[in-house]
This record gives structure tokens, sequence and C-alpha cells, in this order.
């Protein structure tokens, strides 16, 4: 049965990496994402690729105001919304985020507070219809604070902590909804692009995207990809305090 | 936008591996910066692909090389006609996964899938069913090409001619190919059935040819080099024709991998001509008929992912010649006795004949003949000599080399292979050049 899935970030190296796997499966997509140009691209090639695009949308989606009627008109057109993909987001930069409590905002903003914008009004149509699946894109950063990224960490943090809540609700309510949380470590994308890459904890968004797929389809509430990741958080969220403060990560 | 120098880039062949600034940009309108990067920096420009030419046409050291992976996007696919537009990084085997289903195949593809969409033109490759459907140019109805000084130009046959057969086969020196159209080919099933029996020796490879070619569209013979006298040009043919059963299914993407780069004394007499009977001897228990999935007839190389690393840290030579049908057969019989006598054979030599659809391109490759490719480990100058030695007789016999194998050739032997070389150099884009390029130009 193909389904409705929602895509926010649409132009996003995971997001695409996603959506062609997704597109090979013949489901609706509607695709939502800020440069329209890419957007037009992006479309094209998933329909290539085998998806219906229901349609697509280009504005600012962390600025954005009335998502309510937003996806509401999204339902409209493309029938009921099955699954929402919140894939966009910005790493920011930490050092400029400390002294430039403007930049430290955005961060919060794009990443947590318009994420949240999105989501509840979605998780509405859902639990109206009682089944329907949220994705975050979340980051292995928001499981303990460390000095090289903490303002994005907390973001992070912040929408991991609001889709563990979402989820310990709905599993209260219906085996059909289901909000999964997926935490990633390092990802070559062109958001990591000036960053070192390389060696065995870099992953692709192809590969990425095998993970994001399966915790789509029956995943939740809290995915590391790669997986690997679970354990190397686990221990570096037990570590001791007065071991942590002399690693500079 | 600023370049940095990366770590060494490699050919297929890696006997080159050295410094290059590269950008990958993520989008068609992203190209023009790498241009504009480039001219900054008083460099020339160069489109990589996947990396699949064995020696130095995809290479230039110090210089700026333009990743077009990043460019990996369909545009359209017409389900009726079969026509596809696809953006240049867009590989053979991305394509086939999407076409598939829908009883479409690219009307040729080479030995291997791990092939983009802009080296295929820009190479002019060719597969198994040249003797019936010509090159890869071929079916190219329309592309998309970025100059320095005429910006994003469409070129058809007809709106641009001249740029048209500067292009196919054009090794990347006219521009950088940012999306191609290409009419695919109604199949009717994703099997091949397949057939594989022993050729005894040289002869006898040119009876079966002849007797075969009308028989299958898809044709080629493996050679064991090592072998000698009576012998010589021992080998496997295999031909294969599409089914007719319906199935649709696209290859699967996993595949075994080379995890290690072999030491160098991996490869010596012994072992090659070990390798070289076992491998014949696997190829013959498979002889007889058989119904195969597409990918496990045509791309034998992607069996197994980084081959080439079991050639070692050294790299190896690729050498493919195509000789005329009149001197063919004693040319071939020369080539095969000094490589079986300077011990440094190959391990998987092919043999084909090639038909008479001429490419497209001045600097396309396939014409009506024999074509012999063998890959050789790079063992310094005696490697070098020993090729040196196949191109007299390669001149001799009329042939030429394939560029896409090729890491050193000589200016003399290319100009002489191709007589219409300069129309390419009077075409090309002036900010754009490779190694190779640089050294079969010079006057």
């Amino acid at each position: 049965m193909p389904k409705h899935y929602v895509i926010l970030g649409a132009t996003s190296a995971i997001a695409v990496a996603t959506a062609r796997r997704l597109a090979t499966k013949g489901h609706k997509l509607t695709l939502l994402a800020r440069n329209s140009s890419a957007l037009q691209e992006i479309e094209d090639d998933l329909r290539v690729r085998g998806a219906e695009i229901a349609s697509s949308h280009a504005f600012d989606l962390a600025q954005e105001t009335g998502q309510a009627a937003i996806l509401e008109e999204i339902a409209q057109t493309g029938g009921p919304i099955d699954g929402l993909l919140v894939f966009y987001g910005i790493l920011g930069d930490q050092a400029r985020a400390e002294t430039d409590p403007a930049h430290a905002r955005d961060i919060l903003q794009i990443n947590f507070n318009s994420a949240v914008d999105w989501i509840l009004p979605a998780a509405q149509l859902m639990e109206a219809r009682e089944q329907g699946v949220v994705l975050t894109i979340s980051s292995v950063a928001g499981d303990r604070g460390r000095r090289s990224n903490y303002v994005y960490g907390a973001a992070k943090a912040g929408l991991s902590t609001f889709m563990q809540g979402l989820a310990h609700k709905w599993a209260a309510m219906s085996k059909e909804l289901r909000a999964v949380n997926v935490k990633l470590g390092f990802v070559d994308t062109p958001m990591t692009d000036h960053l070192d890459k390389g060696g065995p904890l870099w992953a692709k968004p192809e590969g990425v995207a095998v993970s994001i797929e399966r915790a789509l389809e029956k995943g939740g509430p809290i995915v590391y990809a790669p997986w690997f990741w679970r354990w190397i958080m686990l221990a570096i969220r037990m570590t001791p305090n007065f071991v942590f403060k002399r690693v500079n990560i | 936008m600023t370049l940095k120098e990366t770590k060494a880039i490699r050919s297929w062949g890696g006997v080159v591996r050295e410094p290059h600034f590269v950008a990958a940009p993520a989008r068609r309108d992203g190209v023009g910066d790498v241009f504009d990067a480039a001219a900054g920096m008083d460099k020339t420009l160069l489109a990589h692909g996947l990396g699949r030419s064995y020696g130095d046409s995809c290479l230039s050291p110090g210089n700026v090389i333009l990743e077009t992976r990043g460019l990996d996007r369909f545009i359209a696919f017409d389900r009726d006609t079969g026509i596809l537009r696809a953006e240049a990084g867009v590989s053979l085997g991305e394509i086939m996964r999407v076409t598939v289903p829908y009883g479409f195949f690219p009307h040729t593809t080479p030995g291997t899938r791990f092939v983009t969409l802009g080296g295929a033109v820009a190479n002019d490759v060719h597969g198994k069913n040249h003797h019936v459907a010509g090159s890869f140019g071929e079916n190219v109805r329309a592309f998309g090409l970025l100059r320095s000084d005429r910006g994003e130009v469409t070129v058809t046959p007809d709106s641009e001619p001249e740029l048209f057969r500067a292009t196919v086969g054009g090794l990347g020196m006219t521009g950088i190919i940012t999306w191609v159209e290409i009419q695919l080919v109604r199949i009717a099933s994703s099997n091949i059935e397949q057939e594989i029996f022993a050729i005894k020796s040289l002869d006898h490879f040119f009876e079966v040819m002849e007797e075969n070619t009308p028989k299958f569209e898809h044709t080629v013979a493996w050679v064991d080099c090592t072998a000698r006298k009576d012998e010589l040009g021992r080998g496997v043919f295999t031909g294969g024709n599409w089914s007719s059963d319906g199935v649709l299914e696209p290859h699967r993407t996993g595949m075994l991998n080379a995890p290690f780069t072999a030491p160098g004394f991996a490869l010596n007499p012994l072992t090659l001509k070990t390798f070289n009977s076992l491998y014949r001897w696997r190829q013959l228990s498979k002889a007889g008929r058989s119904k195969v999935p597409y990918t496990s007839h045509f791309h034998v190389l992607d069996a197994i992912k980084n081959w080439n690393r079991l050639y070692g840290k050294r790299g190896f030579f690729q050498y493919q010649s195509v000789i005329p049908f009149s001197t063919a057969k004693e040319a071939t019989r020369e080539m095969l006795t000094l490589i079986a006598e300077s011990g440094q054979g190959s391990m998987l030599a092919v043999l084909k004949t090639l038909g008479p659809i001429e490419g497209r391109g001045w600097l396309s490759f396939p014409r009506e003949g024999v074509t012999l490719a063998l890959d050789f480990q790079n063992k310094g100058q005696k490697t070098l000599q020993l090729m040196n030695n196949l191109d007299k007789i390669v001149s001799a016999a009329g042939g030429r080399l394939y560029p896409a194998k090729d890491g050193r050739i000589s200016a003399d032997m290319f100009q002489s292979g191709y007589p219409d070389w300069q129309r390419v150099e009077t075409l090309r884009d002036p900010a754009i050049s490779s190694s190779f390029w640089q050294r079969v130009s010079q006057s």
C-alpha cells in the first residue's frame, strides 16, 4: 500500500537519500524545503524513481507560521498524512553562538522550536485518525553536552526529549501511532563539509537512509544510526565528570 | 569558493596517485563556480566521475578535478518511449535499477555498471553488443555542456554537429557535461540466455566469431594469455541474447569487496598461470546454455568491488587495441606470442570483434575489427617496454588504442590512430585539460 509521507527539509542530503528509497516503493510524497530550484530538481528525480509527488512547497520552514492550515491543505491535496518526516536543521557555529545571541537563537529556533511548531499540529491530525508516524532526525550531540557544540546539542536534546514524550503519550493511545527519533552520528553531507571526514565513524547518507526507512516502517521511539552510536553514546554518558572534563571532544 | 588540496586521487589502474584540488558541486548550478575557482587559481579543470578510466585521462595532478557524483538526479523518464534525461553523475547501474522494471535498458553497457552518464559519453563506451548496436554515443539524443567561453550549451547532433562529434568520445575536453538525454531500448526480460564454450586456439577464435556473431546480440571471449604455441589464443567464448520470459527485475546493489591491496609479489608468472587455468576451468564448468540475470552476463568486473586492488600498490596498466579485420589475425597472434613470452600476461584478457557502426565522435575508439583488452601489473620499465613493443604491432597493422584505458601512449601513436584529434583540440574548452591530453596533444 503506498503511503503519503510529508518531508520537511526535502533537499537535505539525508532527506534525499531517504526519499529515493521511499520513491522506489512507489509512495506518495509531499516535499517542503526552502530552495525552490533545488526542490524542483529533487521532485523530478523522485518522480523518475517511482514516487508520486502530491505537491511541493518552497518556503522557510523555520520562519513559517500557520503550520496547522498548511498541513490540512497538504492532507486535502495528497490525502491523509501517514508520516511526517522532519529532516531540516543547521549545525551552526558554536564559537559564534557563544558571543552572538541571535545565532544561538537561530540554532534553537531552526532545530527545536520550529520542529515542534510542525509536529504538534501534525500529531493532532494523526491522533484524530489514530494512525500515523512522526519521524525526526536528531543527533548524538544531544546525548551529553560537549564544549564543541552544546548549543546545537541542546536543541537536539530538546527535540529528542519532546519526541520521547510524544512516543510515551501515543504508546498509551494506539499501536498505529508512532513517534520515532533517529539519532545520527557523523554523516558525510554538505552540512559537515567544513569538518575533516573519513574514518570508521563517518557514514554516508545512503547508509543512514536504510536505517531511517526501517525506523519509519517499524522502529521507535529511539533509533541510533548507524547502530554502534548507541554504545558509543552509552559509554560517553557513563563517563564520570572528572574524566569527561579532561576530554577535548 | 576556495579549494583545498586533498589527498592523492587515483584512476582505476592506480599507477598515478597524485594530489588534486577537488570540487564536488552538489547541484548543476554549482558547476560554474568551479570554473571560476579554477580560473582564480590559474589551474585547469577536469571532470571526474566514478574514476573507472584506467590511466590518466581522468587525472590532472596539481589541477582542479570536478567530481560529478553530486550531479546524481534523474530529470525525466518517458515510460512509453524510453527517453531518459539525467544529470551527468548518474551511473548506468542507477539507470538500470530505475528503468528495468519498465522494460527499458541502455542500448549498450560496458563491462562495469559503475560508469557515469558523463563518462559514458566522454569515452563513447562500448559493450558486448557492439557488432550490432555500435557504441554509447549512438543513443545520445542531447546533452548539456558548460563551457568557460559560451556558458551552458544544449548540444544535439543537429543543433551543434561539430560540438557533438567533438564531445562524444572527447575525453571531457570540450566542457563539463552536466546532463545527458538517451534513448533506451526495449527489453522483454532482465535475463540473458547465455551460451558458453571453449575456444581451442586463435584460429578457432576467428572461426567461432564468424559463426556466432550473427547468432548472438552479445559476444565476448576471454583469452588465456599464458597459453603458448598450439594453445595460443585458447579461451572461453560467451554469447548472449535477451530472454523473452517477461521477468523484469533490476540487479541488487550488494557485492563482494576486495578488502585490501594485495602485496606486489602476489602476481607472478606462476600465480598468473594458475589463475588463468582456474578461471578457464571455472568458466568452462558453466559451459553450455543457461539463463542468467543481466548483470552476471554484462558486468563481470563488478562481481568483486575494488578488484583493481588485487594488482598491488604499484597498480596496473590496461592496454586495449582495435585492429582492422584484414590484419587482425596475424597481429593478434604476434601480440599474444609476445605477451606469453614476456611472462607478464594478464588475468582478464578479452578478445572481441567490433562491428561496422562507426562511433559518432572524432575520438570514438571502436571501429570495425578485432579488439584485444589486456591488463599488466605495473613492473616499471619492463612493463612499459612490453607495451611499446605491442604498439609497434598495432601501428603496423593499422590499429589504434583506447584512450580510456591508457596511461602511457605516445603523442605519435595517438595522433596517427586518431587523425581528427586536432578538430577536438580546436573545440577544446581552454579552461579544461588532463594529463592524458597534455601528453598526446604535443607536437
